[in-house]
């Protein structure tokens, strides 16, 4: 298990749904202990490009080569959950449990797990509780530790901040930056760019294609962006820390007809 | 009154059908908290119609009901399952055309052909007369072999129902165990329809699930609390058929409805005290 080691290389992958193409000659290699961002617009091919590293979408083109035996958790957009769903916290968790047992119940060894994993992401008091009955920030951890539960070495999350407020954000933030330096390798989809992608220390800009990868600092131009996005944007830089505004001449384009007058 | 309760218990006919009808509730009940946790809560209605055409193909050529009604509606659950997976058509019209299409065939056998073997009224609305005792061992088999099934993939099952995409991605056969539960939904249906009939199964899988949905929130005292109302369901409707001697399909089902009644009562009566308590 040495840091830096390749973990996942996808070379010229290219995906489509029917024939619309959603990924195209995509190139990139995820090493160990990376904790990277992928950034782009709606559309631009984010969640497919997790579905075709976890397997789940088979790319019409390219290759996906993953470490042999590597164990991928994988964190799925909020929004997909069916919240009516009758099942408990612990009964979340347990879910991702090893497909060895045969048996319904867990095992001791496994209930142990599961509030050791709910401990560490402190909602171990919320193992009776419904799934609908936590707040945002507190639904997402759960999906976190069911994805911790099989002690990944890679971890996934498609747009893990989306629909939360700042605190909730800063909180994962800050979960998702422990667990890096605990030895997990990371890789997160966001639209975020202020409130996360900035604050990463790896980016990919894509838009079906990768545009850039690097530090935030590097990727982050407006030049990049503009190729990203289609839109102008700019990028001011505050105490190291890059922050991604629109341009003042594209949002009047917007603005309400008095408001211009 | 005690008397009048317990005069059809000396009947072996109504002894076999109570056992039938209390067996097969409990498995319509087990099976349907995955339909309706699926969102296929139209799929009990469409297979058993789907093979109402098996039962008349079975009939007129004189093949085994379980047999030849068996392999069709085992076709009908795994063609629906192929077709659900193509990205173009949902579940809710695959069901509608295979499991439509199959019913029509079995009416046009019927006008074509005449007909014969087990009654047709039974097999839409459901009879105990024809139960037989080896009717109750099959029965039996169906529901010990669904309870094994579900009892060793109960983990695959609830991932790939929950959230198919993480399940996959997990080391979990999506499609496998997707057959697998279209296999014991057809078994299922397969058993329970000389009791409850084409037009009412659907009933039986879905009203058990769903009361039992509104008193729990967790997955594994909601697949138990499913079974009992199911088998409570088949218990009480079969009594209540021979006393009020109305058709079992019917009054199983009507037995169901009146617990989800009172159920979605009392549940929306403590939800609106709930609501209540905090301004007070």
């Amino acid at each position: 298990m040495s840091p830096g080691q390749e973990l996942v290389r996808l070379d010229g992958v290219t995906c489509r749904y029917d024939t619309e193409r959603v990924l195209d000659d995509v190139d990139l290699t995820i090493a160990r202990g990376t904790l990277l961002g992928i950034v782009g617009p709606s559309g631009s091919g984010k969640t497919t490009l997790l579905r075709a590293i976890i397997g789940s979408v088979q790319p019409v083109a390219g290759s996906v080569a993953r470490l042999q035996g590597l164990r991928v958790g994988y964190v799925p957009q909020l929004e997909t959950v069916n919240w009516n769903f009758p099942v408990t916290v612990a009964e979340c968790v347990l879910m991702a449990r090893s497909p060895t047992r045969g048996l319904p119940w867990a095992s001791r060894a496994e209930r142990h797990e599961v509030a050791r994993v709910l401990d560490r992401l402190e909602i171990g008091r919320l193992a009776r509780r419904h799934i609908r009955e936590l707040s945002g920030g507190q639904q997402q951890r759960v999906f976190v530790a069911r994805a911790l539960l099989r002690q990944p070495e890679l971890l996934l999350l498609d747009e893990p901040t989306s629909g939360v407020d700042a605190r909730i954000r800063h909180e994962l933030l800050h979960l998702l930056k422990d667990l890096n330096e605990d030895g997990l390798s990371i890789v997160l989809t966001t639209h975020d760019l202020n409130g996360i992608a900035t604050h990463l220390p790896e980016l990919v800009c894509l838009n079906k294609t990768v545009i850039a990868m690097g530090s935030p600092v590097e990727v982050l131009t407006p030049e990049t962006l503009e190729l990203t996005y289609g839109a102008s944007m700019d990028v001011l830089v505050h105490h190291g820390v890059c922050i991604v505004v629109d341009r003042p001449q594209e949002l009047e384009l917007h603005a309400p007809r008095e408001a211009v007058a | 009154m005690i008397d009048g309760l317990l005069e059809p218990y000396q009947f072996e006919f109504f002894r076999n059908g109570l056992l039938v009808a209390t067996i097969a509730g409990a498995l319509c009940g087990l099976v349907g908290v995955y339909v309706v946790q699926r969102g296929m809560s139209y799929i009990g209605h469409g297979l058993s119609h789907a093979i109402f055409g098996g039962f008349a193909a079975s009939a007129l050529l004189g093949v085994n009901y379980f047999l030849g009604a068996g392999i069709w509606g085992i076709a009908s659950a795994l063609m629906i399952n192929a077709v659900t997976r193509k990205r173009k058509i949902g579940a809710d019209a695959a069901i509608g055309v295979i499991t439509t299409a199959s019913f029509a065939l079995g009416l046009a056998l019927f006008a074509l052909f005449g007909r014969s073997g087990r009654s047709f009224d039974a097999a839409l609305f459901g009879s105990i007369l024809g139960v037989s005792r080896s009717d109750v061992l099959v029965v039996a088999g169906v529901a010990v072999a669904a309870v094994t099934v579900i009892f060793f993939q109960y983990r695959p099952l609830l991932f790939t129902t929950f959230d198919p995409e993480v399940a996959g991605a997990s080391g979990v056969n999506v499609a496998r165990v997707d057959a697998l539960l279209m296999l014991v939904l057809a078994a299922t249906i397969l058993a329970t329809m000389q009791v409850l009939g084409v037009t009412l199964v659907a009933a039986s899988v879905v009203i058990p699930a769903v009361v039992a949905r509104m008193l729990t929130d967790s997955f594994a005292q909601m697949l138990i609390l499913a079974t009992a109302i199911g088998g409570a369901c088949g218990a009480i409707g079969m009594n209540v058929s021979y006393q009020v001697d109305v058709q079992s399909g019917p009054t199983i089902v009507l037995t169901g409805a009146t617990m989800f009644a009172i159920v979605l009562t009392l549940t929306s009566m403590r939800g609106a005290r709930r609501q209540r308590l905090p301004l007070a």
